[in-house]
């Protein structure tokens, strides 16, 4: 028998009431401990794909299945402990005093134990680089870390499956450390990662897996490796290969490389 | 004559103990794209803000130094006559749009209705901006009904519709595709050649080497480094400033690392692929990659 994959997505559609169609018939699945990104113009169905992961936005048709259990037997209140969601803007989520109490308050919802809540909090603060602004109101820090307030919420949650819609919009080099650095030691926890980003050399640097998402379908789903260096693939979508692949490209490099020092050495040993 | 003069600038919150403007002074000529980056809370917006005057007159605090746009103190000007020397597009799009529109085309129309425009005119700007920025298909639409990246476009739309010659332009791709990033960039250089002069805060640094000027660092309120893109990318101190290099710059470094020099540091793709194969030939005889 086949094993059980953690979410299993099966030709998922859906039309919103007005008519318009944001996701025509998409399937993947995703086992525990990956850690994937979802790239795609803007309107190609990104964000309403992982919605419907979670149950925010329930399928128009199609299925998803976690654990083997269609997500349709689910109340929301159960879906939001196994797959947790980051919106794309933090202030749709975000509405407690301190960082400490937006991060503690879905832990109350879900009646976690006192001692249990407090070491989760630390952890998901730690993880997140919010140690010092536990205290802080979420609405003083920048738009860039208030992303992490919100990411840390879903981390102590300790959900097997994290979805970040657009968790690198304006970050800077430190912010972009932090996230890769949470996926890492998330995904070794044997959490799943689901990544929605317009940044294709952060795919390129963290992501072993990509979705290429256009026009409401899949186009491509593979090795990060294999689909940014196909040029076909990444213009249809509308996505602009890394610099780098468009440099390997344009010296004839004959082999697939994401990673800048890689693609040196191969340079320097090509020297004539 | 210099579009922008910042002499000796130095500001500080209201309830702030640190300044987060220290010491700054900055010229932008006319006509030029000035871009600031630096990490999040070296004070980057805070630069922005006190351009448009925002700073102090909204925000109020503790200010000294000076800041001059077309030669007229911002400090001194009605933060209303300020608005129209400069256009200033925030951060947040969910902050720039008005929430009181119904339309993509109203939210355009809105600025140029408060500045007593003719109808007519006010058409004709709307519809040339619309077409400009690629917005035509969602002229009808609620602003708030738009995607993140949507809503930028309309954002900016609404303050280039103005006409001002002075933009500061505060991340204004954050939540843009990379199709859509270009589209943004291309505006950006028409502006230029409109002879708009442009501060613009950004952190993707392949498009800033591409159509920057001008790049200055802030790190900690200061300015600490300012040039042209090739000098300040392969300027070292960039990493101490966690400045995330162009890909491009970070393979040369690195072959620079392997012991492969070169006079001067490749900044966009052509660049790099000219300079690689200056140097080794490759790609040049004819080799094709495999498939």
């Amino acid at each position: 028998m086949k094993r059980m994959a953690l979410v299993e997505v099966k030709n998922l559609s859906f039309c919103y009431p007005n008519g318009y169609q944001a996701v025509d018939d998409v399937s993947f699945t995703i086992e525990a401990g990956e850690n994937i990104a979802i790239v795609g113009q803007n309107g190609a169905g990104k964000t309403t794909t992982v919605k419907m992961l979670n149950g925010l936005t329930k399928p128009g048709s199609g299925d998803v299945l976690i654990n083997g259990e269609s997500t349709k037997n689910y109340t929301t209140a159960q879906m939001a402990r196994r797959v947790g969601y980051v919106f794309q803007n933090p202030d749709d989520q975000i509405f407690n005093a301190t960082v400490y109490k937006e991060i503690e308050y879905g832990l109350k919802k879900m009646k976690v134990g006192m001692g249990e809540c407090e070491r989760r909090i630390k952890d998901a603060a730690e993880l997140t680089g919010m140690t010092k602004y536990l205290e802080t109101n979420p609405y003083d820090l920048p738009l860039s870390m208030r992303k992490f307030v919100t990411i840390a919420s879903v981390i102590a949650s300790n959900c097997d499956v994290m979805i970040f819609d657009e968790p690198t919009a304006g970050q800077d080099l430190d912010g972009l450390k932090i996230l890769s650095d949470l996926n890492r030691v998330l995904t070794a926890r044997g959490k799943a990662i689901v990544t929605i980003t317009h940044d294709m050399e952060f795919v390129a640097d963290n992501y072993d897996r990509v979705i290429v998402m256009c026009q409401k379908k899949i186009i491509a789903d593979g090795r990060t490796k294999d689909v940014f260096f196909q040029k076909d693939i990444m213009e249809k979508a509308m996505l602009k290969q890394p610099a780098l692949v468009r440099i390997a490209t344009g010296i004839g490099m004959q082999e697939n490389t994401l990673d800048v020092k890689m693609a040196a050495a191969y340079i320097r040993q090509n020297l004539r | 004559m210099d579009s922008i003069k910042i002499t000796d600038l130095t500001y500080r919150y209201p309830t702030a103990d640190e300044d987060v403007l220290r010491h700054v002074s900055l010229s932008v000529e006319k006509g030029q794209l000035c871009a600031v980056v630096g990490a999040n809370g070296s004070g980057k917006t805070t630069l922005c803000n006190a351009i448009r005057g925002f700073v102090p007159k909204f925000y109020k605090g503790e200010i000294s130094g000076e800041v001059l746009v077309n030669g007229k103190d911002v400090q001194r000007e009605e933060i209303g006559i300020t608005a129209l020397e400069v256009g200033f597009v925030f951060q947040n799009p969910f902050t720039q749009i008005s929430g009181i529109t119904d339309t993509v085309y109203e939210e355009l129309a809105y600025g140029l209705e408060n500045m007593g425009v003719e109808p007519a005119e006010i058409e004709r700007r709307v519809e040339e901006i619309m077409g400009l920025t690629k917005i035509e298909a969602f002229r009808d639409r609620d602003p708030y009904q738009l995607s993140g990246g949507q809503q930028q476009r309309v954002a900016l739309a609404a303050v280039l519709v103005m006409n001002q010659d002075v933009f500061v332009i505060d991340e204004p791709t954050s939540q843009l595709d990379p199709q859509s990033t270009d589209d943004v960039f291309e505006i950006i250089r028409l502006m230029k050649n409109m002879g708009k002069t442009i501060v613009l805060v950004e952190h993707k640094m392949e498009q800033i080497a591409e159509y920057a000027d001008k790049v200055v660092v802030m790190d900690q309120g200061q300015i600490v480094l300012e040039g042209t893109p090739e000098e300040v990318f392969s300027d070292p101190r960039c990493e101490e400033y966690h400045i995330r290099l162009p890909q491009c710059t970070r393979i040369a470094l690195e072959l620079k690392k392997e012991g492969i020099g070169f006079e001067k540091l490749p900044v966009t793709v052509q660049e790099t692929v000219e300079t690689i194969q200056a140097i080794t030939g490759a790609g040049k005889d004819g080799q094709e990659r495999k498939g």
